[in-house]
């Protein structure tokens, strides 16, 4: 594995295009100097934290502590993912539960096929990564899927009055949400590399692995991502879309 | 007896929609009218249960509605909304799902013949209809269902007088034909009259007039 070093002094020089944003945004008067400001002490300090957090856990070594390090970055994924789902009631608990699955699924295929050892060096990177993306897919989905409710409201009644359940009346509903919990990560596959390096990969370059193997590990977390995206996306919106109905088969009156 | 309702009561978004509403609506023909706002559309919830009351009974014919499973229920008791709502894909696609949904076999030309659409319909896509030709399509796809009881919210709202006039003529054969029963909520008294043998006129919520359609919806 290679390895480089970063002097906070390199991190210091990079805030020149902090200021060159600061001075764009004051120039054009946009008003975001102060959120810039925000922005830059926050990454500093929440990274700073992590890494720490990170070394003691890459020490320790146990797997114990990367499963806790694991839960609470579900939890506070779901938390955060019930922010932007809060036309959808009751969507903790089917966010919990997509997070979960989603994560879980994700790292543990990637370990029962050989591809990443089962060490904490590999599950709390991939597994950040995983949970991240799991929770923009899921929060996506539902907070479409409150939209949808809302707007089709006409039709799932009088798919409901039909004698339909109400799974056949938020079918769908419950699809287009899926669909646009996915499609945001099914889009950037297809043209990355002709548009944008992701993270990974530049992470790698720079830190002087060959290209190959950035290439390949881009590509696996790719495909782990994609199939948590998309397992997420299906529990958090085949979940959620209960709560609008009774259990006599109505759409709930939410007011 | 159809429906018998007895005090019930029904409120949306802190608003008492329905009052104590207290009625018997038998087999036949039975128009509600009154003022918008005054609670028809309501009621016709209530009886395909998309909504339950919050206090008082609803019987059809003679057992509780909600000793009922909601789903076979609707299946008997079609409502047909005001505005409407097809599924996406042909008049024929939205046809077969309620038959389906029914147990029964779909005979689209007959529905849609019932509900005075051609068959050359079946094949339409519901994007490209006029709100007119949906709304028959939506009493196609009703009767679709093959159901004994018909709940029509304002079933000619968005059609011009010709195919109004199509539309009432359908209903008064449906009844001949299929022995249906029908529950019509109408503005307009004309209409009541046209269509139905009795009324019941609600106000604010409450029921202020019931019986015959000719001293009810005058």
């Amino acid at each position: 594995m290679t390895s480089i070093d970063v002097s906070l002094g390199q991190v210091a020089a990079a805030l020149t295009l902090v200021a060159l944003a600061a001075a764009i945004s004051r120039w054009q008067r946009a008003e975001l100097e102060g959120d810039i400001l925000v922005a830059t002490v926050r990454s500093f300090v929440q990274l700073t934290a992590i890494g720490f957090a990170i070394e003691a856990i890459f020490e320790a070594d146990t797997i114990w502590l990367v499963l806790a390090l694991l839960t609470v970055m579900v939890v506070f994924g779901a938390l955060t993912a019930r922010r932007r789902a809060d036309r959808v009631p009751g969507a903790f608990l089917p966010l919990l539960v997509a997070l979960t699955v989603a994560g879980a699924t994700t790292l543990g295929l990637v370990v029962a096929l050989g591809i990443f050892e089962p060490e904490a060096r590999y599950l709390v990177p991939v597994g950040g990564m995983v949970i991240g993306n799991a929770m923009t897919a899921a929060a996506v989905g539902l907070n479409r899927l409150g939209d949808e409710v809302a707007d089709s409201r006409a039709q799932i009644e009088a798919t409901l009055a039909l004698g339909a359940t109400a799974r056949e009346a938020a079918a769908p509903i419950v699809r287009r949400a899926l669909r646009s919990g996915t499609i945001a990560l099914v889009d950037s596959t297809k043209t990355t590399g002709l548009i944008f390096f992701p993270g990974t990969m530049v992470g790698m370059l720079l830190a002087g692995a060959e290209p190959v193997d950035a290439v390949r590990l881009q590509l696996i977390l790719l495909y782990a991502l994609l199939g948590s995206v998309a397992i997420a996306a299906l529990l958090a919106t085949t979940l959620a879309y209960r709560n609008f109905f009774t259990p006599a088969q109505q759409l709930r009156d939410l007011g | 007896m159809l429906f018998a309702l007895r005090d019930v009561s029904y409120s949306r978004d802190g608003r008492r929609v329905l009052d104590s509403v207290s009625a018997e609506l038998g087999a036949g023909a039975t128009a509600i009218v009154g003022p918008s706002g005054s609670g028809k559309s309501t009621l016709l919830r209530l009886l395909n249960r998309l909504s339950d009351p919050e206090r008082g009974e609803i019987a059809y014919r003679g057992r509780p509605l909600r000793d009922y499973e909601p789903l076979a229920l609707r299946r008997e008791v079609a409502l047909v909304p005001q505005l409407p709502a097809l599924l996406e894909g042909t008049v024929e696609d939205n046809l077969r799902y309620a038959a389906r949904l029914a147990g029964e076999e779909l005979e689209a030309e007959r529905c849609l013949g019932l509900a005075g659409l051609g068959g050359d319909f079946a094949v339409r896509d519901v994007g490209r209809l006029s709100v007119g030709e949906q709304q028959r399509a939506m009493l196609a796809r009703a009767l679709a269902q093959r159901p004994s009881v018909l709940l029509l919210d304002e079933p000619t709202s968005a059609l011009d007088h010709a195919a109004r006039d199509e539309v009432e003529a359908t209903l008064l054969r449906l009844r001949g034909e299929l022995e249906i029963s029908l529950l019509v909520v109408t503005h307009d008294p004309a209409q009541a009259r046209r269509l139905a043998e009795r009324a019941l006129r609600l106000d604010a919520g409450r029921v202020v007039a019931g019986g015959s359609v000719e001293e009810v919806a005058r």
